[in-house]
């Protein structure tokens, strides 16, 4: 699939696809600003989950009949595809199949964590760690006996890179970061912190579940040893995630679940494993949901992912700048004319995050309030709970005024 | 565009507003806290009773969180008062969204119940039936 030439995307058109977004609620039609949570599935990744299910429905690897080849051969060059739209050269052995970011995590920690690390050892992680890595690796830790850092995040919500320069050393043994912040909407300098961390011997886990649906990304150009992303928040299906992982790790690496589809030869007594990626997908995998995910990246591919990263700038922009408009909204994150990503989380000083999401939804307005699974990133700014918006390819300028009489009308009712 | 919110009727904004029995009573029989970590509220009530070691003479809360959950420690305050430390026990869901008098979305609930939990766990520790130091609104749900 050719990329579109660089044009604003066309939303109107976009908007066609995905036809949940005509849905009323007393009358209002919906605004649908929580993406950064999950995504709509346009019709055509519809279309391809039930086309699968309707002419292809086999088990992979292993059957010898029609169904089977189809359903294996389709399955096998979706992980080629994801792994290309990512950056990776090596195919689909740098792309494993998970359950989402969290399990893509989990894999690591346990397949790589838990046999590599020891007292006296460092994992790395950031302020704004969202909790799919902070207690993952917090857990290893203490598994472990290996020590939890955090990179400071300053007053505007970008990392402290004389920090991270600081409390990566030799010791450190896993830097675990997220690309894009779920609450801050930061964009922290992934490659910075990955030759940091590579300068000291150390792993780099990169956390793309707000990167990649995005912005183009590139794990070779960031020099990331993992990459995690989930399939829902990028118009894929749920229960599906993928991990980019470097080949010579991947393949150094213990499996993290056992059983059918992941080996290679079994005795009553011993075992040996499949190649890659398969030796990590244990059991019968997600196959419906790696081709429908296969589709919504050529869906992603079609729109071009330089023109979304735009168009969602754009959207923050014009939110953020909407909301400073008052004085009783502070935002969190980045200043105006800073990279952001597409989404705004924020507080009312009268109203309470939660009361303004309800409010919000009276109007049909659907937006996230609760910590965004960054408690302690809360914590730090002082708050129990924040609101957010978040955007994407459907989204329009008028759905933000939408939120903007939301607020207003919130604030008439508390005042 | 629809103005409002049925779980945002005048009353509970009323007793968010102006809390009723916020502050202190400092020689409370008992004294308990409780917290709803998804929304971060908190409150803290404090229950004197009567002569007779059973009737609620008096109540005060103190807290901080969202509308549903201060608006409905304000109310139970007053409703409290005169009733015995078995009618609290007997206290439901039903009962304190009947007090608030709207109807409580689903993710709400834990919101809304928060300082009637709070004041039955306090009893309950008080007669020597339970030993926690806080209310969580995960725990028993």
């Amino acid at each position: 699939m050719k990329a579109r030439e660089s044009a604003p995307l066309d939303v109107e058109t976009i908007r066609e696809d995905f036809p949940i977004l005509q849905r009323e609620f007393d009358g209002e039609q919906v605004v649908y600003l929580d993406n950064a949570a999950t995504t709509h599935t346009p019709d055509p990744v519809v279309d391809a989950i039930a086309h699968y299910y309707r002419h292809t429905n086999a088990n992979v690897h292993r059957g010898l009949h029609h169904l089977s080849q189809e359903a294996s051969i389709a399955y096998e060059d979706a992980h080629d595809k994801l792994a290309e739209f990512v950056g990776a050269s090596g195919g689909r052995e740098e792309m494993v199949f998970t359950k989402n970011t969290t399990e893509s995590e989990n894999l690591v920690a346990y397949a790589w964590g838990l046999n590599e690390l020891g007292p006296g050892d460092e994992i790395v992680l950031t302020e704004m760690e969202h909790h799919a890595s902070l207690v993952t690796w917090q857990q290893i830790g203490k598994k472990t006996g290996a020590d939890v850092k955090y990179i400071r995040v300053d007053e505007d919500g970008r990392l402290d890179m004389d920090h991270a320069k600081e409390i990566i050393t030799d010791d450190t043994e896993m830097v675990s970061v997220l690309h894009v912040s779920n609450t801050l909407g930061t964009v922290n300098p992934v490659g910075d912190l990955a030759d940091i961390a590579h300068d000291h011997g150390s792993l780099i886990f990169v956390d793309g579940a707000q990167a990649v649906p995005n912005q183009p990304v590139d794990v070779e150009a960031i020099d990331a040893d993992f990459y995690a992303f989930s399939g829902h928040k990028m118009l894929g299906p749920t229960g599906i995630g993928g991990l980019y992982g470097k080949k010579h790790l991947l393949e150094e690496m213990e499996p993290f679940n056992y059983g059918g589809m992941m080996i290679e030869k079994v005795t009553y007594e011993e075992a040996s494993w499949h190649d890659l990626p398969w030796k990590f997908e244990a059991g019968t995998p997600v196959i419906a949901q790696g081709i429908a995910l296969a589709e919504a990246v050529d869906y992603l591919e079609d729109l071009g992912m330089d023109n979304i990263q735009r168009h969602e700038e754009q959207l923050a922009a014009y939110a953020q700048d909407r909301l400073t408009e008052f004085d009783d909204i502070e935002i969190y994150g980045p200043p105006v004319g800073e990279e952001r990503a597409g989404l705004v989380a924020f507080n009312l000083d009268s109203v309470h995050a939660h009361d303004l999401a309800s409010i919000l939804n009276d109007f049909a307005v659907a937006t996230r309030a609760g910590d965004h699974c960054t408690q302690p990133l809360h914590d730090k700014l002082g708050v129990a709970a924040s609101a957010r918006a978040s955007f994407y390819v459907y989204n329009t300028r008028e759905e933000i005024d939408r939120l903007i009489d939301g607020i207003d009308a919130a604030r008439e009712l508390f005042a | 565009m629809g103005m409002g919110s049925d779980m945002y009727r005048q009353q509970i904004l009323d007793h968010y507003k102006n809390p009723r029995n916020y502050g202190e009573i400092e020689d409370a029989t008992y004294t308990h806290v409780g917290e709803n970590p998804m929304c971060g509220d908190e409150i803290r009530m404090d229950v004197k009773l009567d002569e007779d070691d059973e009737t609620i003479e008096a109540v005060a809360f103190q807290g901080d969180g969202c509308a549903i959950s201060q608006a409905s420690a304000s109310m139970l305050s007053g409703e409290l008062r005169g009733k015995t430390l078995s009618e609290l026990q007997e206290m439901d869901t039903d009962t304190v969204t009947e007090m608030l008098g709207v109807d409580i979305s689903p993710m709400r609930v834990k919101c809304a119940v928060l300082a009637e939990k709070v004041a039955q766990d306090g009893a309950e520790i008080y007669l020597g039936e339970k030993d926690i130091d806080k209310t969580t609104t995960e725990d028993d749900d």
